[in-house]
């Protein structure tokens, strides 16, 4: 139960509200963490008792399955105990603010509050009123920061590295939180971003977030190492940012043709969960240059990593 | 079968090209389909066996038109005009080639009913037809259509037809969408609320008649609403109908910051004014309605100074049973293709416009602006050709227009010149007896 971590990673901060903030050396610290949760993981015995006695709250504002399971799963190896708000049935439901929420289980002295929120910036103000670690899984549109690193730890695993690699991210990158955060870890690792999508879906000044951009596949996918298709959400869709499911597909839907735009050995990601036939197709998602389920296996290892670093940064009285 | 086609010889001509600013006596030859070369003296000599040689002395000889905008009831609504009947009609106005509008039943909002239309126009229309598909579905304002696919299936440009998007997010996303696929924007530029129950002219002619009014600032409003999301998004854009000198000030704005706009004013707005309503003429009820003097004669400047890209016959085809009822009732429109021509030669005859700002406002400028071939009599150019009498004088019949209704605002209306032949890919679809 008590196998010693070889690396002594220290994340020397209260909170992991964003990859804004993280250097170089703090991605990869965390990464190589990760890394020995990944072998941890495949063992039959995957408990640790680094978290023994701690309190983590997984508070989802939004519905969520992996990221909710995912973060409860690595709590539990590591020891915590963890109990998992629901917000449905809350007192949230009874108009509670964000705020008094927040006060309210700061009270229950949890040690680690795992936090979604549909509003981007909920977490950094949630984060100021309790006194324990917050850790973002996803604010608004603004960033979802333990994606991006199970993205880089699966790109890392696969490719070996990250420097230098071209990685695409092809979608809705104006609502996407995990856009925004692969950006800023990819650019902080040295890698070439490129944004592909319809002008509807790119926000404002996107070519000043120091990634190329392009507005149709062919284009967009030429040379590229790694393609990160993002989701689009229904009510999205039919009229409002792009005119149909069928025509988003026939220009961005990354099928079989398109990745053949692409370099040979390129590598599909999703955050998942997908649409099939919208913006991937099933070929491709379940096809042998696909790493999405590797994706969800990279996920649990690097929730670990962000809850023992942050875990060792906390006081011990 | 173009193969089997004759080669024509159009000699002794008055040859006007506005592609090229070209305005020479010369002769014309066409073979398969296209224009050979138009050069002085070809002559019978420099043509091929068997050419049909037509002597054009004392006419002109000019591309086909393009009219930006007209009403065609297909699918749905053939009793108002089919498009064999408005090929028909266009033919004998000298159009050689329609561009269709989309306010169609059902609408034309859909790649499938694009198809239909190219399909139903080859088998039945005697000139080109261009279909406009509908910016938003169901062309309720509220949802973009496919305009990828769209145009894939042959959507020459978008609009909303006779309505205006009133959503400003919605026009918004659609010119940012468009721009991707570089599609034209075409919007009816007027602020529903406030044409509200208006009918004519807002003003004292109204006032005296016991009509409600429409301003000029219905227009103005919704036009420099578009121009300020043009500057947003880049889009593509053009204002189907222009009617006031206000809306002729922010055009010049929005083309002097270099955005991609442009603009059409019907034969309508560019011929008559609001005295010509008269007595409650309903032929004379259009959406936008006719202006004040002043107004049409800023919009013939624009035209002459090119601001205005685009003479349209803005053809509306309507039945007796909507026209002759109160003009409060009445519907709006008048149909055009016959008699665009002939009416826009008033303004060269009175020396408001020369021939060649006529015919490009009416050809090739519009050509230019829906990536159409036409407009032009470039060696290579297909051989959509018109020849023109310009001394011709006649008077307007209804018994005799090809459309399939009669609502016309040239109704007995004397005009000198007219379209005495039109070829259509190298093919005489019309002549003039």
């Amino acid at each position: 139960m008590n196998i010693a971590s070889k690396s002594s990673f220290v994340l020397h901060q209260r909170h992991l509200l964003g990859i804004e903030g993280l250097s170089r050396d703090e991605i990869v610290g965390l990464l190589d963490l990760a890394e020995e949760f990944v072998d941890l993981n495949r063992q039959i015995e995957k408990k640790r008792a680094s978290l023994r006695g701690r309190t983590l709250i997984n508070l989802f504002f939004e519905v969520s399955t992996r990221t909710q399971a995912s973060f409860e799963l690595a709590g539990k190896r590591l020891g915590a105990d963890v109990m998992n708000m629901a917000v449905g049935s809350s007192s949230i439901r009874k108009g509670e603010t964000l705020v008094d929420t927040a006060v309210t289980l700061n009270a229950m002295h949890p040690d680690l509050i795992v936090v979604r929120h549909h509003a981007s910036g909920a977490c950094a103000l949630l984060a100021q009123k309790v006194d324990c670690s917050v850790i973002n899984a996803g604010d608004g549109s603004h960033e979802h920061p333990t994606q991006a690193l199970l993205d880089a730890l699966t790109i890392r695993r696969n490719k070996e590295r990250i420097e230098g690699l071209l990685v695409v991210i092809c979608g809705d990158i104006l609502h996407s939180r995990v856009a925004r955060s692969n950006i800023l870890l990819l650019n902080a690792l040295g890698a070439r971003v490129r944004v592909v999508a319809p002008s509807t879906l790119l926000p404002a000044g996107i070519e000043r977030f120091g990634v190329e951009v392009a507005r149709d596949m062919r284009e967009g996918l030429a040379d590229a190492d790694i393609i990160m298709m993002l989701r689009l959400q229904r009510e999205r869709m039919n009229g409002s940012f792009v005119p149909s499911t069928q025509e988003y597909f026939h220009y961005f839907g990354l099928d079989s043709k398109k990745l053949a735009y692409a370099k040979p050995d390129a590598l599909v990601m999703h955050p998942g969960p997908m649409n099939r036939g919208v913006e991937i197709d099933s070929i491709v998602a379940d096809g042998a240059q696909s790493l999405i389920r590797e994706q969800v296996e990279m996920g649990v290892a690097v929730r670990m990593a962000v809850l023992e670093a942050l875990s060792r940064n906390l006081p011990n009285q | 079968m173009p193969s089997e086609q004759r080669p024509i010889l159009l000699a002794n001509a008055r040859i006007l090209d506005p592609s090229r600013d070209f305005d020479l006596n010369g002769d014309l030859l066409i073979v398969g389909g296209t224009v050979r070369e138009a050069r002085r003296g070809i002559g019978a000599a420099g043509v091929p066996d068997g050419t049909e040689i037509i002597d054009c002395r004392g006419k002109i000889v000019a591309p086909g038109l393009v009219d930006f905008r007209a009403f065609v009831g297909e699918p749905g609504e053939g009793h108002r005009e089919t498009l064999a009947s408005a090929s028909q009609a266009a033919a004998a106005g000298g159009v050689t080639t329609i561009v269709c509008q989309p306010d169609t039943n059902p609408p034309i909002d859909d790649p499938a009913t694009v198809d239909f239309v190219l399909r139903r126009a080859r088998d039945t229309a005697i000139v080109h037809v261009q279909p406009m598909a509908a910016l938003t579905k169901r062309l309720e304002g509220q949802e973009m259509t496919e305009i990828g696919l769209l145009k894939a299936a042959g959507a020459v440009a978008f609009t909303n037809g006779a309505h205006s998007v009133t959503n400003a997010q919605v026009m918004r996303r659609v010119l940012t969408y468009s721009r991707d696929f570089d599609a034209l924007v075409v919007h009816h530029v007027e602020d529903p609320d406030l044409v509200g129950e208006g009918v004519m002219n807002d003003g004292e002619f109204a006032a005296r008649l016991g009509l409600v009014g429409v301003p000029t600032a219905a227009e103005a409003i919704m036009l420099e609403r578009d121009l300020r999301l043009v500057g947003l998004t880049r889009g593509r854009y053009h204002a189907a109908s222009v009617t006031c000198r206000e809306s002729l000030e922010l055009l010049r704005r929005a083309k002097d910051a270099g955005l991609a706009v442009s603009a059409a004013a019907s034969i309508n707005h560019v011929s008559l004014n609001e005295n010509d309503i008269g007595a409650y003429r309903t032929f004379f009820k259009l959406a936008p309605p006719l202006r004040a003097e002043d107004d049409r004669l800023a919009l013939v400047e624009a035209v002459a100074s090119g601001l205005v890209d685009v003479v349209m016959s803005d053809h509306n085809p309507q039945d007796v049973e909507t026209k002759r009822l109160p003009f409060m009732e009445a519907a709006h429109g008048a149909i055009g293709l016959e008699t665009m021509l002939s009416a826009g030669l008033r303004l060269v005859h009175s020396e408001s416009l020369s021939w060649l700002a006529l015919l490009n406002a009416m050809s090739t400028r519009p050509a230019e602006l829906l990536g159409l071939a036409g407009g032009t009599l470039r060696a290579g150019a297909p051989a959509d050709i018109i020849v023109i009498d310009p001394d011709i004088a006649w008077v307007v019949d209804p018994a005799d227009l090809k459309s399939k209704c009669k609502n016309t605002p040239f109704d007995e209306a004397r005009l000198d010149g007219r379209v005495i032949r039109t070829i259509v890919a190298g093919r005489t679809v019309y002549e003039y007896v």
